[in-house]
């Protein structure tokens, strides 16, 4: 229905796209032609042909025959990536004030603790009576969907688009089980159209009450976890005894939270540093769980852990700074200032031990910051082709997407970024961006500068 | 050709682990057998040998001992160190937690329990519920991840705790919403309905497991965290850790467990014990306490130094902890004020930091003496350790050196300098 009404309206073209003063426009079907194509997927195409129809990705190749009625794009000097994917994110959301610090940071140490992920809070569920333990539920929603909760007309889904961003993986935040992220791509008239998956994993958080309710302590919180994966399995086999024989026995209770949990494909565990990740790791194996790390800044220091129980990490663009206003008397641990200096390194160390990973914004709003902290992480040993994986393919391999978007092949869905130079130069403009194969230019070219 | 090829096996193996350490002419107190002055050896992670005249290993560290002492590795018994939290302090039972979730090896307090000499701490719970959570004993192995540092074969253990600390933590005082118990009377209730629980827990359990076995369809119960470890404290595979103070309240808990049919395996801190020594004798629970601390909350005014020698004297397995990350690198000296108060001797005062929390934590087959077949859990002090002026030198864990002064010393400009390089990264221009 999209693509017929733009086909018959090819010359009108501007102002068509959801939102926003980007220009989108044009016929449904688009052919990008003398384009440098970085597939990701495969070799790089010098002097290739990129075909969109219908949202998706008609033929790549060195040449491809061009039905009547496309649009051709000359793109002489140009070079067309995958559309750049954020792993964890709060892009669409609708609610986006000011990063929140997150306690459970450790006590280990003096002079300002090491980072915690900083995740954007938006509905916070506390109780209004103090939760008595893990059977009170507290801080639990995790029936929820980020694609129940999103707004198409969150600014953030511009201004990432023109920095490159086509899709984000938008995850509730504020409790401790958030409930399930879901990949969404980052245009549209309606939400139900942008989203690419409604349920790609449950994310975990580690958070307290902050009061005298259940759970005070992250001892408190991690007992929970363990109470309510028990209770979940417990809850599978009840209810599977109870449906063949319900005749003489206790009907087992409805419980959302359970369900949730039970319909979560992965979970996503937050670990900044090593303590923390072997910590999550250990929980993982010891509750089964098909976990994924995100946080990650001290990853390069667990390369063998994390090779050996094959689990992914989502690794923060947030690199650990200084703070500006500390004390100059204050010593910092040595401990903290390695961590400094080497967290840039971590992509680099995990690529080189064969851990799957993606970055993602972590709160990080401006696309322009982010572009700079990954070539921040290429400064720091990174290749670029393993930098531009971990913004493509790899978040999609993750999350099970890998068959529908993170690289330019036939059949995929027509997620791209055309710039004219290398995407992570400084000095390079983005010329034009397509989502779901509807094609949309930064105002003013923007650069990553 | 033959000796040639294993004397290669046996040297790669050596290498593999630790090579042996002989400590030579120190004089070496055992705590169970005497004072020896001669060597003692280490190799692979236990004690090889104590005596006047020892046999050297080929490839030992040699470690010349002349005018100094050994002794076996400290254990504190009762230590909130390597935790990123201490009290889940919302409900009064609370024993779903554990601080092994929460372990953290790379906290500087364990270093610096090691230089104080101690090698194995029992991680606590805090004091904040009537029934805390699940503790821990940790050996002091600086540098090793958390798995590694824990004691293998280490009975699991629960902390309680009696009297102001959980009273006060529910009160208005305290902040938030407020929590029962208010009184002393409230948290013996919540003790006895706790394990009241656990018992029906316990029956849902064998009720299922018979009707299973009868062939009948059930559904199991739901497994309960919380009742789960107090379970375990009926079956004995659980050690009770209890805070407490005053007479009255140690009496009560001692008849609630007779009640139910478990054993106090340890009573810390127990200030008035001294008042009631017989009954926690006839118990047979132990006592760990503090030498000379006192009168810091009303439950403590009673408090006098004689009380790890009264409790000695009247056949209660005593000892002394820290409590605390600064009190734990002198418990030596703590140790040698039950010298003066009460008039134990070097051997009882030694006892109270080495075997007798040993045995409290049924350790006491591993560690606490120097003997042979027993960890290597070794101190070398530049004094006698019960001296005010000597200081722990040396400090070996399963036969591997985890502290060494002069080694710390002289590292000590290179990670300055480490820092001074690091200190400008990071910061924004």
């Amino acid at each position: 229905m999209r693509n017929r009404f733009r086909l018959v309206l090819p010359l009108v073209g501007l102002a068509l796209a959801a939102g926003g003063s980007a220009d989108a426009a044009g016929p449904g079907i688009f052919a990008l032609t003398d384009v440098r194509v970085v597939r990701v997927s495969g070799a790089v195409i010098e002097h290739g042909t990129v075909v969109i129809r219908d949202g998706l990705i008609e033929a790549v190749g060195d040449k491809a025959t061009l039905p009547p009625g496309t649009w051709t794009i000359d793109c002489k000097g140009l070079t067309v990536y995958p559309g750049l994917v954020d792993a964890l994110s709060t892009w669409g959301l609708v609610n986006n004030p000011a990063p929140l610090a997150v306690p459970g940071g450790g006590r280990g140490g003096r002079g300002g603790g090491l980072p915690t992920p900083a995740p954007v809070i938006t509905t916070v569920s506390g109780p209004s009576t103090p939760a008595r333990g893990p059977e009170d539920r507290p801080f639990n929603t995790s029936f929820v969907k980020a694609a129940d909760q999103l707004y198409p007309t969150d600014n953030n889904i511009e201004a990432a688009r023109n920095g490159g961003f086509t899709t984000a993986v938008t995850f509730p935040a504020g409790n401790i089980f958030n409930g399930q992220g879901s990949a969404i791509d980052l245009a549209g008239d309606r939400i139900g159209q942008m989203v690419v998956a409604d349920a790609v994993g449950q994310r975990i958080l580690l958070r307290t009450s902050g009061s005298r309710s259940y759970p005070a302590s992250l001892m408190g919180t991690i007992a929970y976890i363990r109470q309510i994966y028990l209770d979940a399995e417990h809850y599978r086999l009840a209810r599977s005894i109870y449906e063949k024989h319900p005749q003489g026995l206790q009907r087992p209770a409805y419980d959302r939270t359970l369900e949730g949990v039970l319909a979560s494909p992965r979970v996503l565990l937050p670990a900044v540093r090593a303590v923390e990740m072997e910590r999550m790791i250990s929980l993982a194996e010891e509750l089964k769980l098909n976990a994924v790390i995100y946080g990650g800044q001290e990853a390069w220091r667990e390369t063998e852990l994390l090779s050996k129980v094959k689990m992914p990490v989502l690794v923060s663009l947030r690199f650990p700074e200084k703070p500006r206003d500390m004390d100059p008397a204050d010593e910092e641990s040595l401990r903290l200032l390695e961590l400094r200096e080497k967290a840039p390194g971590t992509a680099a160390a995990l690529a080189k031990a064969g851990i799957r990973f993606a970055f993602y914004s972590d709160g990080l709003s401006n696309p322009r910051d982010l572009r700079k902290a990954v070539k921040k992480a290429i400064d720091s040993g990174l290749s670029p082709d393993d930098a531009l994986r971990a913004m493509t393919l790899s978040p999609a391999e993750i999350y099970g997407l890998s068959d529908k978007i993170g690289s330019i092949d036939k059949g995929k869905i027509a997620n791209l970024v055309v710039a004219d130079g290398d995407l992570f130069a400084d000095s390079t403009k983005i010329r034009y961006i397509f989502v779901d194969g509807t094609m949309f230019e930064p105002p003013n070219g923007v650069t990553t500068q | 050709m033959k000796s040639w090829l294993l004397l290669l096996t046996f040297v790669t193996a050596l290498s593999a682990a630790d090579a042996p350490v002989v400590i030579q002419n120190a004089t070496i107190l055992t705590v169970t057998n005497g004072t020896v002055k001669g060597s003692i050896v280490l190799r692979d992670g236990r004690i090889a040998a104590v005596g006047e005249k020892v046999a050297v290993p080929a490839g030992a560290v040699i470690v010349d001992g002349a005018g100094k002492y050994v002794m076996p590795g400290i254990i504190d018994c009762h230590s909130h160190i390597m935790a990123e939290a201490i009290n889940e302090g919302s409900v009064s039972v609370s024993s779903m937690v554990g601080i092994s979730d929460v372990l953290n090896p790379e906290d500087i307090a364990i270093y610096r329990a090691l230089a104080g000499g101690v090698t194995t701490s029992n991680i606590l719970h805090g004091s904040a519920n009537s029934i805390g959570g699940k503790t821990i004993v940790m050996k002091m192995r600086w540098g090793r991840n958390a798995e590694e540092m824990k004691f293998a074969g280490a009975l699991p253990g629960i902390k309680f705790a009696l009297g102001e600390n959980p009273k006060r933590a529910g009160s208005a005082a305290a902040g938030g919403a407020l929590r029962y118990p208010a009184t002393r009377m409230g948290v013996e209730d919540v003790i006895r309905e706790a394990f009241t629980e656990a018992k029906i827990y316990q029956a849902d359990w064998a009720a299922y497991k018979a009707k299973s076995s009868r062939g009948e369809v059930a559904i199991p119960p739901a497994r309960d965290l919380k009742l789960e470890p107090l379970v375990e404290v009926l079956d004995g595979q659980r050690l009770v850790h209890a805070h407490c103070y005053r007479q009255d309240e140690i009496l009560m808990l001692l008849h609630v467990a007779d009640e139910f049919g478990f054993k106090i395996r340890t009573l810390q801190h127990v200030l008035e014990g001294y008042k009631v020594a017989k009954e926690i004798a006839a118990h047979g629970a132990g006592a760990s306490t503090f030498a000379d601390w006192w009168a810091y909350k009303m439950e403590a005014q009673d408090a006098i130094p004689y009380n790890a020698a009264v409790l000695v004297r009247k056949g209660v397995l005593t000892s002394l902890n820290s409590d605390d990350p600064e009190l734990t690198r002198h418990l030596d000296k703590e140790a040698a004020k039950t010298m003066k108060y009460g008039g134990l001797s070097e051997t009882e005062a030694l006892s109270l930091i080495t075997i007798n929390p040993a045995k409290q934590l049924m350790i006491d087959k591993r560690v606490g003496s120097l003997e042979v077949g027993k960890d290597a859990d070794v101190l070398l002090y530049d004094g006698h350790p019960l001296s005010n002026l000597s200081k722990v030198v040396k400090v070996w864990i399963d036969g591997h050196s985890y502290f060494d002064r002069d080694r710390d010393l002289a590292e000590r400009e290179a990670k300055q300098n480490q820092k001074k390089a690091l200190t400008h990264v990071g910061q924004t221009l």
